[in-house]
């Protein structure tokens, strides 16, 4: 069939996006920033997110990538204490700051969370349990520091970036509870 | 008092705990050293003929080291060896948006993009068929081009048809006292899992190709890429690693897995190929939409007396595990009720949209839907309260079902009672205020299938366990936990006979080089027939040790009892010994310590003798029910699920907590798919009239919503609260009589939700999705006829 019959398709999807793409990975930057408390210098292309810097890079394979666009919270960590999708903010962007991953949170024995966790059954598939889990680690700690105790209902708006397929979140809700109680509440609502 | 040391008490999962700290490593987080990166080019369009492909700039781009089309993989597979539809990269045509056309290796992910944004193909358009009734009109352009044994061309787009009668249906019907008619629809939806679908393959020096795939099925894929890429079974090893979740979105081979293990055979390199979260929506396999025409006769005191079912199903674009969906949208119907009569004809269309197949519950959630609105029309019609209506219908223990499945243990009265008394049904029903209502449904399923889905008479699932001197238990299984938790349930069960703490148990599962066989994650068969096979290894060894230890203290061997970690003498329990011991006494006298258990289902009396008999046989039925609490907002059309009471005969719970985690998760699952969820594709405006209506603006079969914020799966806060209630009748045919619990609890959760909107605002919304539109749109059509 000749291609200006109205029914043939020449379809390429272009060389320029992927020429652009190859260049930028030529560009690479060394970014310095602290990780789970340690001091880590990496060179990464300068288009590259925090989540690949971290995945590909530094070995931290603990940190998920679920969608690569912000939707489902996998890639949750810890920045500055703030929870962060890593698969939205660009490696760069971390220089000078403070890095939690999952691999620091709970330093030589699990963290309330992590046991809360594993004694609820709150983790099925466990695929996006990290990125809960900093989450719920970012809330608490916010929490504690403004002297508060979250309710069920706060900790599910809290939780409400990071999806689970598995559990109907009933086990994580449990669990959030059951770490809350044992670090402390911040006090009375 | 429970006969049970380990099991039947709460277990933490034996793999969580690596899960949670980021050690445990999932498909993608593989490397290997020189690993290349695949990339697949996916169709534009949703149906066209391949007239050429241009490589040449791809490959010429530096870095990329093979690209491969569908001339490379000319061997057909599918799922069902009947039905071998697909080819890995397409091969003459495409067949809808995604299709995949072909594959690169390139030394990182951005050259392998830039190398598949190089090629060029030209497709010649063809019309596209986004509508079953379109594709199964007559003269329909052909999605499939099929031959008959004859060698002539199969003219139309029927991928299956079942059609089966019970009993006497006109005279059902010609007596009843209440008939009632109605068109139901089930949207589609999918799984996502929220690990995406990854495949490392690597070709060795040593002529032997390992693939780890975050699959379900890995003996499945171990047949399937044997054929494929004319290879000997025994020179392929499947892995399947830690696994991200699947709901039945990874129970078939993919072609992601075919494109790394023949790009790694031409590299000589490792390649990994990883989705995208638009290529998972697009590889969905995920539940049909039915079409779905019901009539069901009813009694005065609400008798089933017949229930007549016609069904469209669109299965997209292949054929997937859609012979057995097929069957099972009328065969898995008849239980939990008994039906007077009954018959089902049901039609499965191609159509050029991604192939739907299993998800969790596959084939019933949608008729199951249909049935349980209409038994609740009937008891408004007839007076009678919904429970007590699906009471009257109830089955016995041993009974067969009309179609012929024979009834084990069966526990749905008292998973009625269960859902009735905790909502407080009785009180509560009739004195909700305005906008709330309660609906209630049952449903049941299938703990396996009675057989593998090619014919063999080899045992489904195979177990071997060794023993250490250290006091350890290391136990072999083909099985795939994809987060149910099935290495758990293993380790408890050896645990269980052989005395040791669950933590002392080590599982290795679904490795094809180093486990035995176990058929997969699918039809919620893991408990049960790996649980068999897992119990007889452990029993085996379970007799040595105690012999063993009978001889060391010259007494008898009943009077052995191996638990907490110990081996003790019944008749005097200050006699004990550490359980290390006496596996080191049991290997002194029997050598090294290993046996194997398996497990084959029964043949006998299962089922009857029709043509598709053995579709839908179980060696036993697990029962749920439901009641679904909503509250309408009369203004908005909106539906809040507040919360669902969900009672679950699981037989018997081998590990409690992830018994009610199952039941939750199908809940969540169920009643996401009534109120939120809906994969579906651009129109094309092609109707079965063969007319074409403006179908708007957009690429005719492309997904309207490929992204994880346009495809809406709830958040906890909007996930209803989930009351789950175990319910135990244990089975005969269930090890210590357990039965499924990961996909049976899911059903009701849909109809009950409907019916729940019925009893907040008086309307029925028989097609779903149930939107706020289509409540509000009822809502005020009744107003008018008013």
């Amino acid at each position: 069939m000749p291609d200006n019959d109205p029914n043939v398709l020449r379809h390429r999807l272009g060389a320029a996006a992927g020429q652009q793409a190859r260049s930028e990975a030529r560009d690479v930057r060394v970014v310095a920033f602290t990780l789970n408390g340690e001091s880590v210098q990496v060179a990464a292309p300068a288009h590259w997110t925090l989540l690949e810097a971290l995945r590909y890079r530094l070995g931290l394979i603990g940190t998920k990538q679920g969608c690569d666009k912000g939707d489902c919270g996998a890639c949750t960590v810890r920045v500055d204490g703030e929870a962060v999708l890593s698969c939205l903010t660009l490696a760069v962007m971390a220089a000078g700051r403070r890095v939690e991953t999952v691999e620091g949170l709970g330093v030589g024995r699990p963290h309330p969370l992590q046991r809360a966790f594993d004694d609820c059954g709150a983790a099925q598939c466990g695929f996006c349990t990290p990125g809960m889990l900093m989450s719920a680690a970012a809330m608490l700690d916010q929490a504690r520091a403004a002297g508060r105790t979250l309710s069920r209902m706060e900790i599910a708006a809290g939780l409400g970036g990071n999806l689970c397929r598995c559990t109907g979140y009933v086990r994580i809700l449990d669990a959030v509870e059951q770490a809350q109680r044992e670090l402390g509440g911040g006090g009375e609502r | 008092m429970s006969e049970f040391r380990v099991l039947g008490r709460h277990h933490r999962k034996i793999d969580a705990m690596d899960r949670m700290t980021g050690v445990e490593r999932y498909t993608d987080d593989l490397t290997l050293p020189r690993m290349l990166h695949c990339k697949i080019l996916r169709a534009p369009i949703a149906h066209g003929r391949i007239l050429g492909i241009d490589t040449s700039a791809a490959l010429a781009i530096p870095g990329v080291e093979a690209v491969i089309t569908g001339a490379d993989l000319p061997t057909p597979y599918g799922i069902i060896p009947w039905t071998p539809d697909e080819h890995a990269l397409c091969f003459d045509k495409v067949r809808y948006v995604g299709d995949a056309v072909a594959a690169v290796a390139a030394v990182d992910e951005e050259t392998a993009n830039a190398a598949v944004a190089a090629i060029e193909v030209r497709y010649e358009k063809l019309p596209v068929l986004d509508d079953p009734h379109a594709a199964l009109a007559d003269h329909a352009t052909l999605i499939h081009e099929r031959r008959k044994p004859d060698g002539s061309l199969v003219t139309n787009n029927i991928s299956k048809r079942v059609e089966l009668s019970f009993g006497d249906l006109d005279a059902a019907f010609a007596d009843a006292e209440l008939v009632v008619e109605a068109d139901y629809r089930f949207h589609g939806t999918t799984h996502t899992p929220i690990e995406p679908h990854c495949a490392l393959a690597h070709a060795d020096a040593r002529g032997i190709l390992t693939i780890w795939s975050a699959t379900q099925v890995p003996h499945y894929l171990h047949r399937e890429l044997a054929k494929v890429l004319g290879l000997p079974r025994n020179r392929i090893r499947v892995i399947q690693p830690a696994l991200g979740g699947a709901f039945g979105g990874k129970s078939e081979p993919f072609d992601l897995e075919f494109c790394a293990a023949l790009l790694s055979l031409r590299t000589g390199r490792p390649v990994k190929c990883l989705y995208t979260r638009e290529e998972v929506f697009l590889a969905h396999r995920g539940r049909h939409p039915f079409d779905m025409h019901y009539r069901t006769a009813f009694d005065r005191d609400g008798t089933i007396r017949g229930v007549d079912a016609r069904t469209v199903l669109d299965g997209g674009a292949y054929s997937s595990f859609g012979l057995v969906t097929t069957y099972y949208s009328g065969q898995l119907l008849c239980s939990p009720y008994r039906f007077g009569a009954y018959r089902f004809d049901s039609r499965r269309a191609y159509t050029n949209k991604p192939a739907c197949g299993p998800k969790r519950g596959h084939g019933s959630v949608q008729p199951r839907f249909a049935i349980e609105v209409q038994l609740d029309k009937a008891a408004v019609a007839l007076g009678i309260d919904p429970i007590e209506l699906r009471r009257r219908n109830a089955l016995t223990v041993g009974e067969r079902t009309i179609n012929e499945f024979a009834i084990g243990s069966y526990g749905f009265l008292d998973c009625l009672a269960e859902v009735e008394r905790a909502s407080g049904w009785t009180e509560r029903r009739g004195k909700l205020p305005r906008g709330r209502g309660l609906g209630v449904a049952g449903s049941t399923y299938i703990s396996g299938t009675n057989y593998c889905i090619y014919p063999t008479d080899l045992p489904q699932s195979g177990v071997q366990i060794c023993l250490d001197r250290s006091g350890r238990v290391r136990v072999f299984s083909g099985t795939s936990d994809i987060g149910q938790g099935s290495s758990t349930m293993l380790a408890a069960v050896a645990a269980e006979e052989l005395g040791v703490a669950l933590e002392d148990v080590r599982v290795l599962a679904a490795d094809t080089d180093l486990t035995p066989v176990d058929l997969g994650a699918y039809s919620s068969r893991i408990t049960l027939m790996a649980g068999h096979a897992c119990q007889r290894a452990a029993k085996d060894l379970a007799f040595k040790v105690r012999s063993a230890v009978a001889t060391a203290w010259d007494c008898d061997r009943s009077d052995v009892v191996l638990a907490e970690g110990q081996a003790m003498r019944l008749s005097a329990p200050e006699t004990a010994m550490p359980i290390a011991e006496a596996f080191v006494l049991a290997e002194v006298e029997f050598g090294t310590l290993g046996a194997t258990g398996s497990y084959q289902t029964p043949r006998e009396g299962v089922h009857g003798d029709y043509r598709g008999a053995t579709i839908g046989a179980s060696p036993a039925y697990s029962f749920t029910a439901h009641v679904a609490e909503v509250e309408v907002d009369e203004e908005t059309g909106e539906v809040q699920v507040l919360q669902i009471w969900a009672a679950h005969d699981c037989g018997r719970a081998l590990s409690p907590t992830l018994v009610k985690a199952q039941i939750e998760g199908s809940v969540y699952m169920g009643a996401a798919e009534a109120v939120m969820e809906h994969h579906h594709t651009m129109p094309s405006g092609l109707r079965a009239d063969g007319k074409r209506r403006d179908p708007g603006p957009g690429v005719a079969g492309l997904l309207a919503n490929s992204s994880l914020l346009d495809y809406r799966i709830p958040t906890a806060l909007d996930t209803p609260d989930i009351t789950a209630i175990i319910v135990e009748h244990p089975d005969p045919n269930g090890p210590y009589g357990a039965k499924e619990a990961g996909e049976g609890p899911l059903h009701p959760a849909i109809p009950a939700i409907a019916n729940a909107i019925f009893d907040a605002v008086g309307v029925r919304i028989d097609a779903l999705p149930i939107t706020p539109e289509k409540v509000l749109a009822a809502l005020r059509a009744r107003t008018e006829a008013r």
